[in-house]
């Protein structure tokens, strides 16, 4: 196999872990709450600000700007819960929709006045690993293996907490719960609040990847919602699989084209599995 | 209310000979184009067809047009039909099998995001011939104004205001027709609506390339009339969240509604720029994103829907 093209497909499974995180949160917020936040990867955007603002600019050590970014980015999840969201419950689907692109606008906004436009990078590198001719960044990896940790956790918090099976029956049927003495609103808050967590998460793994700045939700946000809707939305494991389908079609894209063009044939490909599988390629 | 709108149209048609500055045009220019793609996208929105990728159509019409006049001399008097047809052509292919297969609701906001996306990221990737993320300017042609579209800022004033009406227009003979009152029953419950009779995928696969044609015809006139064009602000989520943002402020339930939302919007983006100056890069997102939420919790029906009578 060509090397180059295997590093491709390589690149492209280390970059579905990057999606994955992001998704899963999205997931789990839509499954629960039954509202797509479509600022979510301006969430992302909030916490590697913040990363980047603790490490460089007051000299924090990166282990205790992670630290610091996760509960603050879960905080902000639930703030947008309580002060956005929850109040549109019952008005149509679509108002929450636009209400929270509303917050897109308001966080890059935001991000603008108070950082300005230039790229903000973090200057951590870990060195490339090699093997046979096939080079993987040592960063990529480190981040690819936290997002499969996150995950793992994820999982284990559903499947074996009290919240958790509390959470994952309120997305099974939004009805019952309540008659079985379940309060969604309380579930709600502690979805939107593992939601924002992720999206912590997934800002640390980023900000070490990535140069920050105001629009860099804009670069991943759209392929995030499209692989949750891929993976069927509120579906844990389809979105998570779809992650890695997306990356590996992203990258192997940009090694044929360009990187422009690969984004292209992903999105090409979400319409395409949207019309051949509306409720997602990994349905039951 | 005809009446109304008819003295409405008479004022602004004499605008320019009251001695109106160049800066007044300006505004009144951009703000009667983009009331047009707000009313063009509210067609179809006040009916729950939420698009979030009317940048597709407004960002094809645009390019087509452009690119015709760039690379094979076409006057935009021909490529902005064809733009537009292109863009009428797009919202079939996509508006086809979305409303055939049933994707509603969240899924058919994110397919027109992603299209949006899709049209946006081609235009980068066509960057020989469109310039890529740097953006492209009509060649100008000082000889021949009036066969390149090119005029000063009186002849575009009449050009919106014609188009401006054009899309009112539009708007009001949809809103009398049966389509209208398919597609509401359409929105109540898609079901019912198809066991009484009505073609649920045609009636909204009509509305959605009237929609799309209107909103491209505004935005590709506004490319024509600022002589440049960008990805950026032409196609993808930052221009389509925009339509929405005008014409939800404005009410989309209403015929003047988006262009009140189109008002308010230029006004708001001009005070924030005159106010702050270059100093507060950021502040106008800001304010519109706080707007639009704040919009959507306490006045969903809008500027025009709360000062108009409740129905």
């Amino acid at each position: 196999m060509d090397p180059f093209l295997l590093e491709a497909v390589l690149n492209g499974i280390l970059l579905g872990g990057v999606f994955a995180l992001p998704v899963l949160g999205c997931n789990l917020v839509f499954g629960v709450v039954d509202v797509v936040w479509l600022c979510y990867a301006e969430l992302v955007m909030v916490g590697m600000y913040a990363v980047w603002f603790l490490h460089t600019q007051q000299g924090w050590p990166l282990y205790l700007a992670f630290a610091s970014a996760l509960p603050l980015v879960a905080a902000l999840g639930v703030l947008l819960h309580l002060l956005v969201v929850r109040p549109l419950l019952g008005a149509p689907p679509i108002n929450q929709l636009l209400a929270t692109g509303g917050v897109l606008f308001m966080l890059q906004g935001g991000a603008m006045l108070v950082f300005g436009t230039d790229f903000r990078s973090l200057g951590v590198e870990l060195p490339p690993m090699e093997w046979q001719d096939v080079f993987i960044s040592g960063t990529k990896l480190a981040a690819f293996c936290a997002a499969l940790l996150g995950a793992g956790a994820l999982w284990a918090f559903l499947k074996f907490t009290y919240v958790g099976i509390a959470i994952r029956a309120i997305a099974r049927d939004r009805e019952v719960m309540p008659l079985m003495g379940v309060d969604p609103r309380r579930v709600y808050v502690v979805a939107s609040a593992v939601g924002g967590a992720l999206a912590g998460l997934a800002a640390c793994l980023l900000a070490v990847q990535l140069d920050v700045h105001p629009f860099i939700g804009l670069s991943f946000g759209p392929i995030t919602f499209m692989i949750c809707v891929m993976g069927g939305l509120g579906n844990m494991l389809g979105g998570f699989l779809a992650a890695f389908l997306m990356g590996v079609i992203v990258s192997t894209g940009s090694f044929w084209w360009n990187t422009e063009m690969s984004y292209v044939v992903a999105f090409g490909f979400f319409i395409v599995v949207i019309f051949a599988r509306p409720q997602g390629l990994f349905a039951r | 209310m005809i009446p109304a709108v008819g003295a409405l149209i008479a004022i602004l048609a004499v605008v320019p000979f009251l001695g109106t500055s160049e800066y007044f045009l300006h505004l009144g220019i951009t703000s009667m184009l983009m009331a047009v793609s707000g009313t063009g996208w509210a067609m179809m929105g006040r009916f729950g067809l939420v698009s979030l990728g009317h940048g597709a159509f407004i960002g094809t019409a645009a390019y087509v047009m452009a690119l015709l006049w760039n690379e094979a001399g076409l006057t935009p008097w021909l490529g902005l039909p064809i733009g537009v047809g292109a863009a009428m052509i797009l919202a079939a292919l996509l508006g086809y099998p979305c409303f055939r297969l049933r994707v509603v609701g969240h899924y058919f906001a994110l397919v027109t995001l992603a299209a949006g996306e899709i049209v946006r990221l081609m235009i980068v990737a066509l960057r020989e011939h469109t310039g890529g993320s740097l953006g492209m300017t009509p060649r100008l042609a000082p000889d021949h104004p009036f066969l390149a579209m090119q005029f000063t800022k009186t002849g575009f004033w009449w050009m919106a205001l014609i188009v401006w009406v054009f899309g009112l227009a539009v708007w009001w003979m949809l809103d009398r027709s049966m389509s209208s009152k398919a597609l509401a029953a359409i929105n109540e419950d898609q079901d019912a609506a198809a066991a009484i009779g009505i073609q649920v995928t045609s009636e909204k696969l009509r509305v959605t390339i009237i929609s799309a044609g209107i909103a491209a015809l505004g935005g590709a006139l506004g490319a024509q009339y600022r002589l440049y064009l960008n990805p950026e602000s032409l196609a993808g989520i930052g221009i389509s969240l925009q339509i929405v943002f005008g014409a939800i402020a404005g009410g989309m339930y209403s015929m003047l509604g988006p262009s009140v939302g189109a008002v308010f919007t230029i006004a708001l983006e001009e005070f924030l720029r005159v106010g702050f100056g270059t100093a507060f890069i950021g502040a106008a997102p800001f304010a519109y994103g706080v707007l639009l939420v704040l919009f959507i919790l306490f006045l969903p029906r809008g500027i025009v829907g709360f000062f108009g009578r409740r129905r």
